[in-house]
């Protein structure tokens, strides 16, 4: 285990890769991964971080009305996600960019929403990845419902629900820890403790360490290094497991930090320190798994190179898909209001078509 | 006088609130250091401490069920809701505890609450944060809802809502939060008698031709259509209270026009147009020369926000509007 980083936090976390890039065991898990895998997983790393980057830089310039980074997550997220099988199910929130690119969602499709083209983007269950949630916690209480449905079915598919140390103190969040435990759904909470909830710290929405939280509510918790990426993904496999045959859900806190504003409308500056940010700026997920790939002559500096260069390749075609975007048709505001034929939304969308057209008529 | 923000004119209203009255407390998330996310707090807890200005954990059903209790501890609590889309969760407490405290204990208990709620749209913002609820609450006997249209008016209502003894949802227009007005800091609310009544409606322009109602946002927006209208005179009453509605300065007005567009953001379906149509329809009846008029947002969930411009009423449909309710 970490020292360093258990005498600033006094936390015990599950670590398998020190923030120096090395290698250690631990007494209850551990993970056994090929060098095409572990290279899979830096490249997803450095590719959502490329996104996320560049999604900040798109808002700066006007052409994204708001962003909420996933700087530093990368790890919680990718492994989190990674771990998961095809069939089983993400509900993520709106900061969860690494496990959307994980289910397959492309970077325009996540982009579209925050340009405000539109409020969703993809089919939630052809991608096996419920929505961005933004109301918080209100997903995780889906994620049980969904695993029940799992459950009532006789599968083997398990939901993840994720959400952040914030949604600790919410009604539904708890609620959904209720739920689970009675009907021994099979889904895994996965809680990323990024430190901040906006401008409040952990501490304000849980007063002990939230993994403890899952206790009381009868489920194990567990506390892993959320900036280790393998850590995470021998944490998540094993309470995947667990749900996937039958004996119900896990709380994981993926202790971690938002290295960025909570969103590009924020000032953190107000409210935190800058030395907390150099501290975890050490732990950074990404360095520490590349430094590990090039110890152990898993990667070289041309596969660096090349996963550069991907992410050059990536940023470019963002930056011009977002800039393709155009605003959707007007009238498509009333498109899904119902599944049936509703007369008052009929009787607006022609109103409003009419009303747009009279402008046609007197420019032409 | 001072040039302020609709955001400042809060602040120094809350302020003057929370000098009067000690049992004046803020409660919500992250109104401490950070300000809230719009600023409206800015410095309070600086000033007053954190034991009057309090960070809540993020859980908006703690906030205001935690605020019953406050209040029948004594306590005069200020809340604060981030978003209007952020509401929800504590609508259980607001409806059927908020709102019915006081005529369950027959009087024996107040709840001197007031819960602020950024709403409305036309920020460009994400989904959740461009809502107009206040038909929800407008609905609900016992609560009185507020919603300011300048900082003026802002200054003054905020401090009124805090100092009632009922709860009051205190709506605040969102994309007028930086609009700039002259403030009259000197005056305190709280002086009865010397400020206007916070339940009446004010005419914010006189006209001849058409009466325009509107509230909140969209005030600014009815009077800019009324100055660009050629040829209708458009008289506009900002109604600032949507619970009471003052029908005797409404009715009034359409006497001397003979016709009522209402314009608000919220959609039109059970909104609160449909209420004041309902009883306009009753009140004044032999005077009016045109049925009534409503501009609101469409029966939809609020758009994705590049589609925003055509939710929400403007200008063009403002005008439009007046010209229809001529034509009769």
């Amino acid at each position: 285990m970490d020292e360093r980083m258990n005498r600033i936090d006094g936390i015990h976390a599950v670590q398998l890769l020190t923030p120096e890039g090395q290698r250690v065991s631990h007494p209850d898990y551990d993970i056994t991964l090929s060098d095409s895998e572990l290279q899979g997983l830096y490249r997803d790393m450095v590719l959502v971080r490329r996104i996320d980057n560049e999604a900040t830089a798109l808002q700066r310039q006007g052409e994204l009305g708001l962003w909420a980074p996933c700087l530093g997550q990368e790890a919680a997220q990718i492994g989190s996600a990674r771990a998961m099988a095809p069939n089983d199910f993400a509900f993520p929130t709106f900061r969860e960019h690494g496990v959307t690119w994980s289910r397959g969602i492309t970077p325009l499709e996540m982009l579209g929403i925050l340009r405000g083209v539109t409020s969703g983007g993809w089919d939630p269950q052809a991608r096996k990845c419920g929505p961005y949630s933004i109301v918080i916690g209100a997903q995780v209480l889906h994620g049980v419902g969904y695993a029940m449905g799992i459950q009532l079915d006789g599968a083997e598919d398990v939901a993840v629900t994720y959400f952040g140390d914030g949604a600790m103190a919410q009604g539904d969040v708890n609620e959904a820890f209720v739920f689970a435990a009675a009907f021994s759904a099979p889904v895994v909470f996965f809680c990323q403790n990024n430190q901040w909830a906006i401008s409040q710290p952990r501490d304000h929405q849980s007063n002990v360490q939230i993994y403890e939280r899952a206790a009381g509510f009868g489920f194990p918790g567990v506390q892993v290094d959320g900036n280790d990426i393998l850590a995470v993904m021998a944490v998540t496999k094993v309470a995947l497991e667990r749900a996937r045959t039958g004996n119900g859900p896990t709380l994981i806190e993926a202790y971690t930090y938002r290295m960025g504003a909570h969103t590009t409308s924020d000032d953190p500056t107000r409210y935190r320190l800058a030395g907390e940010i150099e501290t975890w700026r050490l732990r950074d997920p990404i360095e520490r798994l590349k430094v590990y790939l090039a110890r152990q002559g898993i990667a070289d500096r041309s596969f660096f190179d090349q996963i550069e260069k991907e992410g050059d390749d990536l940023a470019e075609q963002i930056r011009q898909g977002v800039r393709a975007m155009v605003p959707p048709d007007p009238a498509s505001m009333f498109d899904h209001v119902y599944s049936q034929p509703h007369a008052r939304i009929d009787e607006q969308r022609s109103e409003l078509v009419e009303y747009l057209a009279s402008f046609q008529d007197s420019v032409g | 006088m001072t040039n302020l923000t609709m955001v400042k004119a809060i602040n120094a209203g809350l302020r003057k609130a929370m000098e009067h009255d000690p049992k004046v407390i803020l409660f919500g998330e992250d109104i401490g250091r950070l300000g809230g996310v719009f600023r409206v707090t800015d410095n309070l807890q600086k000033d007053f401490g954190t034991h009057r200005v309090m960070d809540a954990p993020l859980a908006e059903s703690g906030i205001v069920g935690t605020a019953v209790g406050l209040a029948m501890r004594g306590y005069r609590p200020v809340l604060e809701i981030q978003f209007d889309g952020f509401v929800y969760p504590s609508f259980n407490q607001i409806v059927s505890q908020v709102a019915k405290f006081h005529r369950r204990m027959a009087g024996a208990v107040m709840m001197p609450i007031t819960i602020r709620i950024p709403y409305g749209g036309g920020i460009g913002a994400v989904e959740h944060h461009s809502e107009s609820p206040e038909a929800y609450f407008a609905h609900t006997a016992g609560l009185r809802v507020l919603t300011p249209s300048d900082p003026q008016a802002a200054y003054l209502t905020i401090q009124q809502a805090i100092a009632c003894n009922d709860p009051v949802i205190y709506f605040e227009p969102k994309r007028r939060y930086w609009d700039k007005g002259e403030v009259d800091e000197s005056v305190s609310a709280l002086d009865v008698g010397s400020v206007a009544d916070p339940w009446r409606a004010r005419v914010v322009r006189t006209g001849s031709d058409v009466t325009v109602a509107c509230y909140g946002p969209t005030v600014r927006t009815c009077l800019e259509a009324a100055q660009a209208s050629p040829d209708i005179s458009i008289e506009v009453v900002d109604l600032q209270s949507l619970s009471p509605i003052d029908f005797d300065t409404l009715v009034s007005s359409i006497e001397r026009t003979g016709r009522l567009v209402i314009v608000h953001e919220a959609s039109m379906s059970g909104g609160v147009g449909a209420e004041i149509a309902a009883r306009i329809s009753e009140k004044c009846f032999y005077t009016l020369e045109a049925p009534v008029i409503r501009v609101t947002g469409f029966d939809v969930p609020y758009p994705a926000s590049r589609l925003e411009e055509y939710f929400l009423p403007d200008l063009d449909r403002v005008l439009d509007a007046a010209e229809r309710a001529m034509r009769y």
